[in-house]
């Protein structure tokens, strides 16, 4: 753990967000300046609630945006020093940058199986490397393999979570976009899958970068956080840092600190990268 | 067997044969649905225009010879050569591929996430393009289409169905046109054809995950263009199958565009999304069609073949919208 943070520090970053701002449909604007970094074989979460713009960070890098009339009209994303706007999805995926959507979205009438194979639609080598690969992705979700042909829409919604991020893993990518796993799973369905994405962070050396509501299994996965609202970034910082940070504490883990406080008294985070710096 | 019984076979072989034609049309209409939820109001003229350029180019004719003729007062028509069939087959294969890729650049590239009725108006604007393109192209005229597949009653069957009726009665044996068993033959070919592709293809897999979320095809690299493209092509090729085998039936004119009419209630009955389906609800309405004309139509006053299927499709709306064979719609709480 301690080599891979020395390392981290020195490489450079596999993905840098710096200052996006978002518009949708010409008109709304959602993200108002959104800066981050995730440094190789890490895991960084991506906090926040409902409607702060975690999702649209995550498909502004995955270059989905533009399925739903969005746009990035500022600032810039790169993917190992490589702006991916004038990328393709395809192209993003094929180069190892892979979003795992929120809400699962498996494929419901193929089975699972077939939906762990569509995610290698990208690569080129014969059907033996693919074959290792769904072996491996077995072996890390070892439920699926049991239901690999029951159709995906049949299966339960922790095995849609695993099958999606199973999906993704056959793409061999470098980086997994993760928006929202626990979302509707039973608190220990989503610790089994929390771990597991440690374990393919760790022996894989995927990077993850985690877009979560629940903050507290969130922070207590990832090395760093950024904390998004209403499409900025309020505050940032390692994971058990934030974990342990008052204000965090009071309106994200809900364990408040000393008496209540009114929100007017809670100090105001300045961005930490201004516009046009 | 007596005389009425073998009656009775001869109208469900017929119907059977029919629905076969009809079901070579629903085909391509269930293959875009599938594939991207579109219902191709143009697949009837896709199979007209596959018609028109493969007779085109197997007789030589000129494409555009009207307008050539008109502007620069030529008196152009035919280059003068004969193509075999297979490869005026092969050139009309191309002629549609470069279609389906023309018309995602230019029209659908542009369509990408609209609603499905802007793009089912799409498909009937392309229709009627596509049915001046190809009156412009090749001219409005009747052609009969001569590809070499056997046409006409086949004597060897009315000679053994002979034999089956009693003695001393003057049934003549049974018409089966051998055009029509040759289209039977090709439908099943296709259908196996196209249903491995589906099952057992990578390109066939994205296709189908494509059809059940477009969104999380694309999350995952499958670039939805380059399925489009495909999957019009495939709808091109079975347009072209349709269109020889209805052009070699009844000739190579205008009104064939029409039997993509004939093709809603088979898809209705069979299930808009399934490849079977297509089939089977073609030969049920084909079969349904005759018998009902044979024994409820002197009732009526005849006429009924014209009606009937629409009438079994909207029983079918009413107890099982899904069709026989449609995909159920999964849906967990």
């Amino acid at each position: 753990m301690a080599d891979a943070a020395i390392a981290t520090e020195t490489a450079e970053p596999l993905l840098e967000v710096n200052n996006i701002e978002v518009i949708y449909n010409h008109v709304i604007l959602v993200l108002k300046g959104v800066s981050l970094s995730v440094p190789r074989g890490g895991i960084v979460a991506l906090l926040g609630a409902n409607g702060a713009g975690k999702t649209t960070t995550l498909k502004a890098i995955s270059n989905l945006l533009h399925a739903e009339r969005g746009e990035v009209t500022k600032g810039n994303i790169q993917f190992e020093g490589e702006r991916v706007e004038s990328l393709s999805p395809n192209e993003l995926v094929r180069r190892g940058c892979i979003q795992v959507m929120e809400g699962r979205h498996c494929f419901g009438h193929l089975t699972v199986e077939e939906n762990l194979l569509t995610g290698a639609f990208t690569r080129r080598e014969g059907g033996a490397a693919i074959k290792d690969d769904l072996e491996l992705v077995y072996s890390y979700f070892p439920r699926l393999k049991e239901r690999r042909n029951s159709q995906a829409g049949y299966t339960s919604g922790g095995e849609q979570q695993m099958t999606a991020i199973g999906r993704a893993l056959m793409s061999k990518p470098k980086m997994i976009l993760l928006d929202e796993p626990s979302m509707g799973l039973a608190p220990q369905l989503v610790e089994e899958i929390f771990e597991i994405v440690k374990q393919l962070n760790e022996e894989q050396g995927v990077s993850i970068l985690l877009a979560e509501q629940n903050t507290n299994i969130a922070l207590r996965y990832a090395q760093h956080g950024y904390i998004l609202e209403s499409g900025r970034v309020v505050l940032d910082g390692e994971g058990k840092a934030l974990r342990e940070n008052e204000d965090v504490k009071e309106f994200y883990l809900g364990v408040g600190g000393e008496g209540r406080r009114s929100f007017r008294n809670v100090k105001h985070y300045k961005r930490r990268k201004r516009w046009l710096s | 067997m007596n005389v009425e019984f073998l009656f009775f076979l001869e109208t469900v072989l017929n119907g059977l044969m029919a629905g076969v034609m009809y079901a070579l049309v629903a085909l391509g209409f269930a293959l875009i649905f599938k594939a991207s939820g579109i219902f191709n109001f143009a697949q009837g003229v896709m199979a007209l225009f596959a018609a028109l350029t493969l007779v085109g180019l197997q007789t030589g004719q000129v494409p555009f010879a009207h307008l050539i003729n008109a502007i620069f007062g030529t008196e152009v028509h035919h280059f003068g050569w004969e193509l075999p069939a297979i490869i005026a087959i092969a050139g009309t294969l191309v002629v549609m591929v470069a279609f389906a890729y023309l018309f995602e650049g230019l029209v659908l590239k542009h369509l990408v996430n609209q609603e499905p009725i802007i793009l089912f108006m799409a498909t009937i604007g392309l229709a009627y393009f596509l049915e001046g393109f190809g009156d412009l192209m090749w001219g409005a005229d009747i052609k009969p289409m001569d590809v070499g597949i056997p046409s006409g009653g086949s004597f060897w069957w009315e000679d053994v169905t002979r034999e089956w009726a009693p003695e001393g009665s003057d049934y003549f044996g049974m018409y089966v046109d051998k055009l029509d068993v040759v289209a039977a033959i090709v439908a099943v070919v296709l259908v196996s054809a196209l249903v491995a592709f589906s099952q057992y293809t990578k390109f066939g897999r994205a296709l189908r995950a494509v059809a059940d979320d477009h969104q999380a095809a694309l999350s995952v690299g499958i670039s939805l263009r380059t399925i489009w493209v495909v999957v019009w092509s495939i709808a091109g090729f079975v347009a072209l199958v349709a269109g020889i085998m209805w052009g070699a039936k009844s000739g190579v004119q205008f009104s064939l565009s029409l039997i993509a009419l004939k093709a809603l209630p088979v898809l209705i009955l069979g299930g808009f999304t399934s490849i079977p389906g297509a089939i089977v609800g073609g030969l049920i309405i084909g079969v349904g069609e005759k018998l009902a004309e044979l024994y409820i139509g002197p009732l009526v006053g005849g006429a009924i073949e014209n009606w009937f299927a629409y009438v079994v499709a909207l029983m079918f709306l009413l107890f099982r919208p899904q069709g026989l064979f449609g995909e159920r719609i999964i849906e967990r709480i």
